[in-house]
């Protein structure tokens, strides 16, 4: 079964169509490709899915269940969770603070304990650190946890946006560029270990930029264009298919 | 590091607790007055400024400190309880008055938040001016009952008035901090630097603003209570625009940033206040200048002013050696327009 399926999903600014009756479906523990020229609606289609915009019409359907127009804590309660480019950290906090943030789901505290600082909540507290400190480790960012997330390099930076995504257990990972402004060396990295955490188990959607590394991480890449879905298929079929060849060299 | 910091606030603290339990034996009963009344704009800047760091600046809080002010007013009065029941009824009175402005505030930000709370909290205060009953319109309540005393201690005398202030302003001041140092003070801070990402996260925001907006109100209308008792009468004039107005120049000029800051400018403001008493009727321009002087000079308030001096200095230092090379007087402007 599709763990995540959208139908006809359209999302129209005034007259602008920003997504374009939409159909997609992406199966449990896929890893899967969303490109499209700049302007081409893939931002959009993320803020849809997560609740942060109300599609026009069409449907969002997570795990058999229509959750459209559901708010984003909602969503991410359910297991989805996204990274945003450049707004995606707590820029006057420690990386360690960061992550510790992004528990915020599974603490498992209610108001009052996390009020009262019993011994309790200590401990919890502590655990969750240790939770988060693994999280930073399996980022390969442990050695910065205790810095200013805002003064970390851009890579540490996205990584640590990644690391916030995953505090908060989801089963779906929705990536919006993060190999942007790195260097060849870093998305090599980073690439690794978004395939790494495909092995654990959690799907991926990764809207990127960088056609090289969508090419060598993603099994299925869907491309849109003008908010219409243009092509699908293995990164070969996309790469000779001549509307998508069309759409990019359009662009420059 | 840590704990020299810890030792110092501690230091501060004792030799804070030792000036306010000595003071009052020094100075007139008007003074002691005067600094009951501090205590009382202390918890409102201190329960101001916890709205702040989620990113929202209400102007209902003074209505809301009226509405603790009133309840009390009502309860000691009209019902005849003691004091003691009446302030913590009073103060959750204003909590749920606080809760039900929050369910249309919480969904509004920024400059929207801004005007809705001050649309809010007029409602309210023409309420009290429409109906006669129980609130007296216009005039307002007279008449309002002191706390009584507990044994020979009378608290209708302002020395111990003023200790039962101090001692409330302490308790409130203690649970407000913790909220600040708590995990919910954490998420409320995140939610002001990365609204969209805290949602992203799963923190539900409106919960959130929700709450901090009812903490807000309770610790709102304790200073209406502690206010409205050392009061012979109170009317709905004195929880609207200008004094809101005071509220918000007291809390730029200290600066929202620590939670010292707010409570260093409405004592800061309190002084000058009573340093310029023969230019009384200057006072709101006075404040009005102190407020564009503040945004354009100091935009983190007084308490950025350390941190600016420290720079300053070493600026200075940099600029000494600097000259030697060139004393171009452009170099110097642009410098000091940094």
């Amino acid at each position: 079964m599709a763990i995540l399926e959208l139908q006809g999903l359209r999302k129209q600014f005034g007259e602008l169509v920003a997504v374009d009756d939409l159909d997609m479906s992406i199966e449990e523990g896929e890893i899967r490709g969303l490109i499209g020229p700049n302007g081409s609606g893939k931002t959009t289609v993320f803020n849809c899915i997560t609740g942060f915009l109300h599609p026009t019409r069409g449907k969002v359907i997570w795990q058999g269940e229509d959750i459209t127009g559901q708010p984003p804590h909602m969503v991410a309660s359910r297991g989805m969770a996204r990274t945003f480019q450049l707004t995606n950290l707590f820029r006057d906090m420690t990386a360690l603070q960061n992550v510790v943030m992004a528990c915020h789901l599974h603490t498992g505290m209610g108001l009052v304990k996390q009020y009262l600082m019993t011994r309790g909540t200590k401990r919890r507290d502590r655990e969750i650190e240790e939770k988060s400190v693994a999280i930073l480790e399996a980022m390969g960012i442990a050695h910065v946890k205790d810095e200013i997330s805002g003064s970390l390099p851009h890579g540490h930076q996205e990584a640590l946006g990644v690391a916030m995504a995953l505090a908060t257990e989801p089963k779906m990972l929705l990536l919006d560029e993060p190999v942007t402004g790195m260097n060849p060396s870093e998305t090599k990295d980073m690439m690794e270990r978004i395939k790494h955490l495909r092995d654990t188990g959690i799907t991926i959607l990764l809207v990127e930029h960088d056609m090289k590394a969508v090419m060598s991480t993603c099994e299925e890449i869907t491309v849109i264009n003008f908010g219409r879905k243009i092509c699908q298929g293995s990164p070969d079929h996309v790469c000779s298919h001549q509307e998508v060849i069309e759409a990019y060299l359009g662009r420059s | 590091m840590r704990n020299s910091k810890t030792l110092t606030t501690t230091l501060v603290l004792v030799v804070l607790a030792v000036v306010g339990a000595v003071l009052p034996f020094l100075l007139s009963h008007y003074y002691v007055d005067l600094l009951t009344m501090l205590f009382v704009n202390i918890i409102l800047v201190s329960s101001f400024r916890l709205i702040t760091i989620i990113g929202d600046w209400s102007l209902a809080h003074l209505p809301l400190m009226g509405a603790g002010a009133y309840a009390s007013a009502l309860i000691t009065g009209t019902l005849g309880w003691p004091f003691w029941p009446s302030l913590l009824l009073s103060a959750i009175i204003a909590g749920v008055i606080a809760l039900l402005m929050s369910v249309p505030l919480s969904r509004t930000t920024g400059f929207s938040f801004f005007i809705a709370s001050y649309a809010a909290g007029e409602a309210m205060r023409l309420c009290w001016t429409r109906f006669r009953q129980p609130f007296g319109g216009h005039t307002g309540l007279a008449n309002i009952p002191d706390p009584g005393s507990i044994g020979a201690v009378d608290f209708s005398r302002p020395i111990p008035y003023y200790f039962l202030a101090l001692l409330i302003t302490a308790v409130c001041l203690w649970l407000m901090y913790r909220v600040c140092r708590s995990r919910i003070g954490a998420t409320f801070h995140a939610i002001h630097s990365q609204k969209s990402l805290a949602r992203a996260l799963g923190i539900n925001v409106v919960k959130y603003k929700m709450l901090v907006f009812v903490i807000g109100g309770f610790f709102a209308g304790v200073a209406g209570v502690i206010l409205v008792h050392r009061m012979w009468a109170i009317s709905p004039n004195q929880f609207g625009f200008t004094p809101t107005l005071y509220l918000l120049v007291w809390v730029v000029f200290g600066g929202t940033g620590t939670f010292a800051g707010p409570i260093i400018g409405v004592s800061v403001l309190t002084l000058i206040d009573q340093l310029l008493d023969p230019l009384a009727e200057w006072l709101p321009m006075f404040y009005g200048a102190i407020l564009i002087l503040t945004l354009l000079f100091l935009p983190e308030g007084l308490e950025g002013v350390p941190k600016r001096l420290q720079s300053w200095y070493r600026r200075r230092q940099d600029g000494g050696k600097a000259s030697e090379d060139s004393t171009t007087p452009e170099n110097v402007t642009t410098e000091e327009q940094d």
